[in-house]
């Protein structure tokens, strides 16, 4: 299942390693011998117990550390080039808004450094913020919302630029369960609304995985493996219905083995 | 023909300000908004009460002193207290009611009263504590800036900067006022040495703010590929907006105390630095006008804090603690 008919491949990632050397001269072998493809317009998950390098992942593909070695490429140029192009967008497990900043303000904070023009910055920052359903407060400042709109307006942040790549780590992982069903609701819609965009979502959540993604990547610890990959056949839209679908307990129950083999 | 260019140049210089002013209805609305808000607040208005009461009980302090030093013939003998109350009488505490009195009386014979020089020395003064003031906030960012981006330039400057510090300021004024004065700065003399002490505890809180960023925050801005530029305007300098103000709420008071240290040794006679020298010196013969330069000292020092924690509450408007 995609977003689109376009099957072309967005990520290529071929024997890459990240090994970290602490301060005392210890070597981490954070991720050991990763390949994965990514298509245009995927919905991956990606999951695994905890240090099994699930963010140092998302981190290399979005340039923000670089790779002790192997080959990364997006868009068929380096995780650098991608960048430097703004085809990232990224959404962290805290909101990182910037404080001082309204809700509006931080919306248009990729846009300011990307230097779109005033006009275009409030129209874009309007439109993401009626898509994330917070038009109302649009004048607030973060302290002044709970942690859901926070992350909503984060999310909205990521997107006000319509980079072609959404990546999140935990994004929803410090929210009530809940709030992070409505969450989840709204990013598909967003997801299904945006043609081509693909999103890489990191989780600790194993149903949010099933629910979401279009393919899941169960991850093993020290070192960091890919221990599977589940492509999820559930039709889309979905919804309630799908929470309650025999597929839907399958993939779950599957990828509960798997991480259960994994931390064994 | 220079009337009508003054003239001309004063209508300008009208319309500029009638710009100004336009442009930033919305910023004086707010302001006049936060004001009233300030006024009718009943937080505001407690402690302007709170204010007024411990400047009762002050008063009421200093007089009961007086008035048992009076009563006791300055030793106090009451049970196993036995206190020399000395300190009372009215050469060390002049009554508040002399201090009063000396503020209206002339200073010289025939001269205006003692309130009108002291108020024109604390322009004098002022003057000079504000461009010292300016010129340590800028030194103080400047080094901030360069610290926060360069860990070599940070470790090898700051001991420098530290030591700066502990070289008492009494030390550095006269040789600073002669520098100034050979290199046909002599006007800047006095407020070098206020921006001596004034841009220390700017670097030093300026630096914390810009370097305290949460590593996601500046990740933030590397997803964006921002460049240092846009990092340090949109990122470090906002998130040390309030820190550098702790540190103006410390040098804006210091300022004045270093003005008024550096009119000392250059002999400057015009501001409060002078008045206190000058008044010191008749001190046994009257010493409510030496207290009198003192409370105004004070009121300038009061002053420079309050205006800057109007402008830290009119712009640091993000936090739920501020207003
Ligand atoms: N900057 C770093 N320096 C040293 N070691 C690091 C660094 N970042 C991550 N590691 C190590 O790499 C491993 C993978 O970390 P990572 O944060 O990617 O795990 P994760 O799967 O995201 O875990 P979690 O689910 O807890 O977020 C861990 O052992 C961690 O200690
Ligand atoms: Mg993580």
């Amino acid at each position: 299942m995609s977003n689109t008919n376009s099957q072309d491949t967005l990520i290529v990632i071929q024997d890459l390693n990240k090994k970290f050397t602490s301060a005392d001269g210890k070597v981490v072998n954070a991720l050991e011998n990763i390949n994965l493809e990514v298509k245009r317009g995927e919905f991956i998950s990606l999951i695994g117990p905890s240090g099994c390098g699930k963010s140092t992942l998302l981190r290399l593909i979005a340039n923000l550390i670089e790779p002790t070695n192997g080959i990364l490429t997006v868009n068929g140029h380096s995780a650098d080039v991608a960048r430097r192009n703004r085809e990232y967008g990224f959404v962290f497990q805290s909101a990182t808004l910037y404080e001082w900043r309204t809700v509006t303000k931080n919306v248009q904070l990729p846009l300011e450094v990307m230097k779109y023009s005033r006009q275009e910055r409030a129209e874009r920052a309007k439109k993401m913020l009626e898509l994330v359903e917070l038009s109302d407060f649009a004048d607030h400042y973060p302290w002044q919302l709970s942690g859901g709109m926070q992350q909503r307006v984060s999310i909205a942040r990521a997107l006000a630029f319509e980079p072609p790549l959404l990546l999140m780590d935990e994004p929803f992982g410090a929210l009530d369960e809940m709030t992070r069903e409505r969450l989840n609701n709204e990013l598909l819609s967003i997801w299904h609304s945006i043609p081509n965009m693909t999103v890489i979502f990191v989780t600790h959540n194993i149903s949010e995985a099933v629910y979401l993604s279009s393919r899941v990547v169960v991850m093993s610890p020290r070192p960091g493996k890919i221990y599977k990959v589940i492509d999820v056949d559930l039709p889309r839209p979905r919804s309630a219905e799908t929470l309650d679908s025999d597929g839907f307990f399958h993939y779950s129950s599957q990828i509960r083995h798997l991480l259960r083999e994994v931390m064994a | 023909m220079i009337t009508s260019k003054f003239e001309k140049e004063h209508t300008l210089r009208g319309v500029v300000c009638v710009k100004i002013v336009l442009r930033y209805n919305r910023q004086t609305e707010l302001f006049r908004v936060l004001m009233l808000k300030n006024l009718s607040n009943r937080d505001n208005l407690t402690t302007l009460a709170y204010m007024i009461g411990i400047l009762l009980f002050l008063v009421a302090a200093w007089e009961g002193l007086k008035w048992i030093g009076q009563e006791s013939d300055y030793r106090l003998q009451l049970g196993p207290i036995d206190a020399d109350l000395k300190v009372a009488r009215d050469l060390n505490m002049p009554h508040l009611r002399d201090i009063w009195e000396a503020y209206r009386e002339p200073a010289q014979r025939n001269g205006p009263p003692l309130i009108e020089v002291l108020l024109e020395a604390a322009v004098f003064t002022g003057k000079e504590a504000l461009l010292g003031f300016t010129m340590g906030t800028v030194l103080g960012l400047v080094l901030a800036v360069i610290f926060v981006h360069s860990a070599i330039l940070q470790r090898g400057l700051m001991p420098f900067v530290v030591a700066s510090q502990t070289v008492p300021i009494l030390a550095i004024a006269p040789m600073v006022v002669i520098w100034a004065a050979k290199a046909d700065i002599s006007d800047l003399g006095v407020p070098l040495i206020a921006a001596y002490l004034a841009f220390f505890p700017v670097t030093i809180y300026a630096l914390r703010g810009l370097s305290d960023v949460p590593q996601t925050a500046l990740e933030l801005m590397q997803s964006y590929a921002a460049n240092p530029l846009e990092i340090l305007f949109k990122l470090r300098f906002p998130n040390a907006v309030p820190y550098i103000f702790t540190a103006l709420k410390i040098t804006a008071p210091a300022s004045v105390v270093g003005a008024v240290i550096g009119e000392l040794p250059s002999g400057i006679q015009d501001g409060l630095g002078g008045a206190i020298i000058n008044y010191a010196q008749y001190y046994t013969s009257a010493p409510p006008r030496l207290w009198a330069t003192n409370i105004i000292t004070a009121l300038l020092g009061i002053l420079f804090f309050s205006v800057v924690a109007l402008v830290e509450k009119l712009v640091v408007r993000w936090k739920a603690n501020v207003n």
